[in-house]
């Protein structure tokens, strides 16, 4: 399969997913949301939120079924980067309110002017910070 | 039944993320060095995703109520301020450091990647930090 067919048909499982997830739960598929609310959220309503996460990582168990490839790649920044960043990554989505499903996917879809405001932010700063890293520090690829 | 959707729409999410390239870091940070060698595989990804659950929550909000819960939980926030613009941006910074998302993140652990066990390690540490430090009425996306 080309990669950007590949890459259209997974957006649309995504959509699909996400579809599921508010038909059937009456929820927003964002993963940071529905993850961190394991971590601190209230206990009521963990299982759906269990299940949902060890789904995600069933996923690339299935591609790999599948086709014999799971699709999960390399790490491309050492150990100390990696720490930092899932550090930022927890922080930032928790106090922004969502990640790249939850603003960048879900709100975009329902034209929320936070998610369509927060997703311009995330993308702005991440284009600059492999700019920043890449070509003026020389870090990763 | 509940759990049992949560974890279909968990493993088409992770499938999804899979087959479009996303558990690739290198194909994210590809995306984001728009300085560099562009990929852009993950604007088929967004533009599949985003169509097809603004598709999909259209249909839905001309029914009355979830499958499985007592009504659907469509974020009500329309709070514009520092507190989402600035988690935006931290988001966005982690983002470009290692080129994981929250998602991705999860659904490559299957892999067994010490490195990334520390990046989700330091992520679950971020949104307790950012819950415990930083509290706030209202939920996340």
């Amino acid at each position: 399969m080309h990669p950007y067919l590949g890459a259209l048909c997974g957006g649309v499982l995504i959509g699909l997913a996400a579809v599921l997830l508010m038909a059937a739960l009456g929820r927003i598929a964002g993963v940071s949301g529905i993850a961190s609310g394991l971590v601190v959220g209230g206990a009521s309503d963990r299982t759906w939120r269990l299940a949902f996460v060890l789904g995600l990582l069933a996923g690339p168990l299935l591609l790999w079924w599948l086709r014999g490839d799971s699709g999960i790649g390399a790490p491309q920044v050492g150990l100390p980067w990696m720490a930092l960043a899932g550090l930022l990554v927890g922080i930032g989505t928790r106090l922004g309110g969502g990640c790249t499903s939850g603003h960048g996917v879900c709100g975009i879809a329902r034209l929320s002017p936070r998610s369509l405001l927060a997703t311009a932010v995330f993308m702005v700063f991440g284009i600059a910070t492999v700019f920043v890293l890449r070509h003026l520090l020389g870090v990763g690829a | 039944m509940r759990a049992w959707i949560a974890f279909a729409a968990g493993l088409l999410f992770g499938l999804g993320l899979s087959l479009g390239g996303m558990t690739q870091p290198a194909v994210v940070l590809g995306f984001l060095d728009i300085f560099g060698a562009w990929d852009p595989r993950l604007v088929f990804v967004m533009a599949g995703a985003v169509l097809t659950t603004a598709v999909g929550y259209r249909l839905l909000l001309r029914r009355p109520r979830p499958l499985l819960a007592e009504r659907f939980q469509w974020p009500v926030s329309r709070r514009i301020d520092a507190r989402l613009v600035g988690g935006a941006a931290l988001f966005g910074i982690g983002w470009g450091i290692a080129g994981y998302c929250p998602g991705p993140a999860l659904a490559s652990l299957g892999a067994g990647v010490p490195a990334l066990l520390v990046l989700v390690a330091c992520m679950i540490a971020g949104w307790w930090l950012a819950a415990r430090l930083l509290p706030r009425a209202g939920g996340n996306a």
